[in-house]
């Protein structure tokens, strides 16, 4: 069975594991996707991720390979036929990877410190620093699109994949702080091109719906709540 | 595009500066080395680099590159003989999974163990000790991570041979005990053996001063 060859370990709702759906999509790669549950993980994620315990895992012929943005160049260059993800010049290559880099170290991290900052003033401050981080991905998209629809050009390509992944999240961000992040006046190229990421082929059928995804975090986040209000003091 | 002239802008004590050094001398390339004072940034720095404004830099014709492994990767990619990454993509995505662990899981934590004090300093050093026990069952019966020659991986790990002992002296901290990582340890003898990366190291005196001074700053 060709599609038992390819496996992504991954949960519907981890914006990592979005990726390698949407990379997979855009090379026609058949796959079995196995959905996890990180409550109680699978022996085969235990196997395959014995360093990080995380989805995504994609399994190639027996080998896993973890980290999204490892297992993104893996599937570009397994299946190297058009069209790719990647640009094919190594100085366009390397502008991709500096900005995949600030987007999941710095501009990630400020997104998720948005659900740990405690109080208004320091949940302004994390919501503030998501937004800036937004108006510089809005210079890099004008530098990398060049007038085009998407980072990649007139294909979504690897940073459309790696930033794309987050709009849902995003999403619930800014549902759950009642503001406006993505705004379409300070950004107003991300604004276009978030609607256009969600409508791609490779896309449109494997984004979690996002009023799902913000059930789903409310969810999460009222249980973490009530587990702290329960958890035993410090002393 | 690759005749156009390369400059790297760098700090004589940054890890991530010999980083992009042992990859151009490894690839025979010439380039013009510009010092970067971290703490007095010049304006070139600030106008190239104005995202996280750090060194190194790369700057090849009119082109811009940062970020360490980036630039190797740019190296590779641009002067791809002697080649850095392995060829086969299963190789290449282990390589680059082992360069992001060692950063986030090595590196960091031998960092903050070098700033930190006390309980907090051996909390640290503890878990960059964890994180060298899973390297060392990478490195087993290997010479290199390359293999036979240098690779990516003994690029974006090579600061361990070298600056994680002076981080380790000055912070009293072990982290690589050559009997509980023969392997590691001698994977690190082997790399400073290495003609272009032993002879493009700083020197240990003046980075021992360096660090000791960072490290009560910090």
């Amino acid at each position: 069975m060709a599609g038992s060859e390819v496996k992504v370990l991954g949960t519907w709702a981890s914006p990592f594991a979005l990726r390698i759906h949407i990379a997979l999509g855009i090379k026609s790669v058949t796959y079995e996707w196995v959905e996890e549950n990180l409550e109680a993980k699978s022996q085969l994620l235990l196997e395959s991720n014995p360093i990080n315990k995380q989805v995504p895992v994609l399994i190639h012929h027996h080998k896993p390979i973890c980290e999204s943005l490892a297992i993104l160049q893996y599937i570009d260059e397994a299946w190297p036929s058009a069209p790719s993800i990647l640009p094919s010049d190594p100085y366009h290559r390397a502008v991709a990877r500096f900005w995949a880099a600030y987007i999941d170290h710095k501009w990630f991290t400020w997104l998720k410190g948005v659900a740990s900052a405690e109080g208004a003033e320091a949940k302004k401050a994390a919501l503030d620093q998501v937004r800036e981080g937004l108006v510089v991905v809005e210079e890099a998209f004008g530098k990398c699109s060049k007038g085009k629809d998407f980072f990649s050009g007139d294909r979504i390509g690897y940073l459309d994949i790696v930033l794309g992944c987050f709009l849902g999240w995003l999403y619930v961000a800014e549902k759950r702080n009642d503001v406006k992040l993505l705004d379409e006046e300070k950004m107003p190229g991300l604004a276009a091109w978030a609607i256009k990421f969600c409508l791609d082929g490779a896309v449109k059928d494997v984004m979690p719906d996002k009023d799902e995804l913000l059930d789903y975090a409310n969810m999460v986040f009222q249980a973490m709540a009530k587990a702290k209000l329960n958890a035993p003091p410090n002393n | 595009m690759a005749a156009q002239k390369v400059k790297l802008l760098g700090f004589w004590v940054s890890p991530f500066a010999y980083r992009v050094i042992w990859a151009l001398k490894l690839k025979g390339i010439d380039y013009e080395y510009i010092e970067e004072g971290i703490f007095n940034k010049s304006p070139l720095l600030l106008q190239l680099n104005p995202i996280h404004k750090k060194v190194p830099v790369l700057i090849h014709g009119d082109r811009v590159i940062c970020e360490s492994y980036v630039i190797v990767q740019y190296i590779d990619e641009t002067w791809p003989h002697c080649p850095l990454l392995p060829q086969h993509p299963y190789e290449r995505a282990m390589a680059r999974f082992w360069a992001d662990f060692a950063e986030t899981k090595l590196l960091d934590t031998a960092w903050l163990g070098l700033c930190a004090r006390g309980a907090e300093r051996e909390k640290a050093a503890k878990l960059a000790m964890e994180a060298v026990e899973k390297i060392e069952e990478v490195v087993k019966g290997k010479k290199l991570f390359g293999g036979e020659s240098i690779g990516y991986l003994d690029i974006c790990l090579g600061w361990i041979s070298y600056w994680l002992p002076v981080w380790e002296e000055v912070g009293s901290m072990q982290i690589i005990d050559p009997i509980k990582f023969p392997a590691t340890s001698s994977w690190m003898n082997t790399l400073l053996h290495h003609p272009v990366i032993g002879d493009n190291l700083p020197a240990r005196d003046a980075m021992i001063e360096y660090f000791q001074k960072r490290s009560k700053d910090i």
